[in-house]
């Protein structure tokens, strides 16, 4: 009976002890990543995070510095890569969403010969790995001539067969039969009760995959490296491992160029956290 | 009553129509190429001459292919014995109602799994160097009889990669424990507490069934996951030509990259790629058998 007691009452600090300690290993790589883009080469190796002065808590304010983004901007093309990664999430986030919301729709909602075949075969192709797809889709993209362009780069991802699967979860689970056959009898037509009807009723699905596939753009390496070769239509993933062969040994350069990569998804994410993690984890719990 | 007006014909197709055609360019097509390519040597795209199933013969015993199918396998089995614990402990600390700063520690836990590959390799590079890097400076500053010119990217690259897998999915995966953990009914752990078990029994004899098959999904996501892995070994060892010394960091995703981009044979490339897909068909189909066995 003591000992029980005894466990609850030391159990409560253990427990926050712990969870904070776990909560700061998570963090300590991001401080670091951090507070070294903002000090000069010199400071880097004397101090850990913030270097140590009289200023206010016992840190060289003075001496924190803007010169690795400056430099970052003007050597290298990041402005340049940042807009591309926008361009090239956004527009993938939007299209294929939409796709994949119509193809989820023509999935769950019609009955035509051809449905049960196409659907087996979307989910099947699922379990395949993306890289065994990696060379004949160079190959193809090499044959269309669309090399180092956009497109060559874009509508491989605008076909996603996950967002038709999870797309046709969703509307089976949320859009009752009756409400679609009864705007039928009223009138509305195919197009419009898809888009003022259907899509609002799985607007969470809509918000997580528009994230999940801006999020999986926006880090994507592997495409972007093999089909954008020259440096202006590169997104931020492939021109930060290469600033690595530049700069691999200027360390605040490498952490400010990292910080402009991760900054716009943090940001995204501490706005629609929700949206974030129920579009990361969709279609295991729920499916 | 049956609905009284059905849809026109070309309504189902012509929703299915952008996604369809061009999942028949960009995935179906290549996966026909994929065939055939395998049992072609190529230089280049274009330039290929049928070997029949040569590339899989000689796959077979290429060396360096078994170097990494071993990194990949010791990756594998190395991420998920640290990662699975870790992440299901988190998920059962957090999951308490009355817990002060629950979704703060969820966002925090999670928050890493944001950050893409390249990003994370980037920063962990930096974290593994010697001497300046994080982990040598922390732990020299911890304990003196550290080595702060510990070679983590030169001798160690298994460790600091599942340390940085760990670091980047342990949040990832703790949110779909969370999610299972919900599913565990709360009368049977009142019910088992009060015949006397202790943490550990409730958690063996109720929680485990519970979350079990939420669980074996996981599992089975991080296995074919970690059996990919290639932008996190190949930008973290990029000093070391993405491999690191003797190989000692070459994975299959990564083999297949280089034979492919670097070296220009698309054909050996998709030999690599098949022998990938069969394997992570392998793992589900185990992973199935597996579960129907227990449902039963």
């Amino acid at each position: 009976m003591n000992a029980r007691r005894l466990a609850r009452v030391l159990g409560r600090p253990l427990l926050y002890a712990f969870l904070v300690l776990f909560a700061a290993l998570t963090a300590v790589p991001f401080a670091w990543m951090i507070t070294s883009a903002f000090k000069s080469g010199g400071d880097f190796f004397l101090s850990l995070f913030l270097p140590a002065g009289n200023g206010f808590l016992g840190v060289a304010w003075d001496h924190l510095t803007l010169d690795n983004f400056r430099r970052l901007f003007r050597e290298v093309p990041m402005a340049r890569s940042l807009v591309n990664s926008v361009f090239l999430a956004s527009v993938t986030s939007l299209f294929a969403t939409l796709c994949g919301a119509m193809g989820g729709y023509a999935l769950s909602r019609f009955e035509f010969r051809g449905r049960g075949l196409l659907t087996s075969l979307v989910l099947g192709t699922a379990i395949l790995p993306v890289p065994l797809l990696l060379a004949p889709r160079f190959e193809l993209i090499y044959h269309l001539h669309l090399l180092d362009t956009f497109a060559g780069y874009l509508l491989p991802q605008l076909a996603p067969a996950f967002g038709v699967f999870l797309f046709r979860q969703a509307m089976l689970n949320h859009i009752p039969a009756e409400i679609i056959e009864s705007a039928r009898l009223e009138g509305c037509g195919e197009i419009r009760i898809f888009f003022t009807l259907v899509l609002p009723l799985v607007r969470p699905m809509v918000g997580a995959f528009i994230i999940i596939t801006f999020l999986g753009v926006w880090n994507d390496f592997i495409g972007p490296q093999i089909i954008l070769q020259s440096a202006g239509r590169q997104p931020l993933a492939v021109t930060l491992a290469g600033l690595g062969s530049n700069y691999g040994n200027d360390y605040g350069m490498m952490m400010a160029g990292t910080l402009v990569s991760v900054a716009p998804i943090i940001c995204l994410f501490l706005l629609l956290q929700k949206e974030f993690i129920s579009g990361l984890t969709s279609g295991t719990v729920k499916g | 009553m049956k609905s009284a007006r059905p849809h026109p014909a070309w309504a189902p197709w012509f929703f299915l129509a952008p996604f369809l055609l061009l999942f028949a360019a960009f995935f179906a097509w290549p996966l026909v190429r994929a065939a055939v390519l395998s049992l072609e040597q190529t230089y280049g795209p274009g330039v290929g001459v049928f070997v029949g199933f040569r590339n899989f013969a000689f796959l077979a015993r290429d060396p360096l292919f078994w170097t990494a199918l071993r990194n990949t396998a010791v990756f594998t089995v190395g991420s998920l014995l640290i990662q699975m614990p870790v992440a299901l402990g988190l998920a059962i600390l957090l999951n308490r109602p009355s817990l002060r700063g629950r979704a703060v520690f969820r966002l925090i836990f999670f928050s890493p799994a944001l950050i893409g590959m390249v990003f994370a390799a980037t920063l962990f590079t930096l974290i593994f160097e010697k001497q300046t890097g994080l982990v040598n400076f922390a732990l020299h500053s911890l304990f003196r009889g550290w080595n702060p010119d510990f070679p983590w990217l030169e001798d160690y690259l298994m460790a600091s990669l599942i340390l940085a897998a760990l670091w980047l999915y342990a949040g990832f995966n703790m949110v779909y424990f969370l999610a299972a953990l919900q599913n565990v009914p709360q009368e049977q752990l009142d019910a088992a507490s009060i015949d006397g078990a202790g943490p550990w029994g409730r958690f063996r004899h109720v929680t485990l069934p519970a979350i079990r098959p939420v669980a074996g999904f996981i599992v089975m996501l991080s296995i074919a996951g970690s059996f990919q892995i290639f932008v996190l070994p190949y930008v973290m060892f990029l000093r070391t030509g993405g491999a690191g010394p003797l190989n000692r960091g070459l994975t299959v995703v990564m083999y297949l990259y280089k034979t492919g981009f670097l070296i220009g044979d698309l054909g050996y490339a998709s030999a690599i790629g098949w022998v990938l897909a069969l394997l992570l068909v392998a793992i589900a189909l185990l992973h199935r058998a597996l579960s129907r066995g227990e449902t039963q």
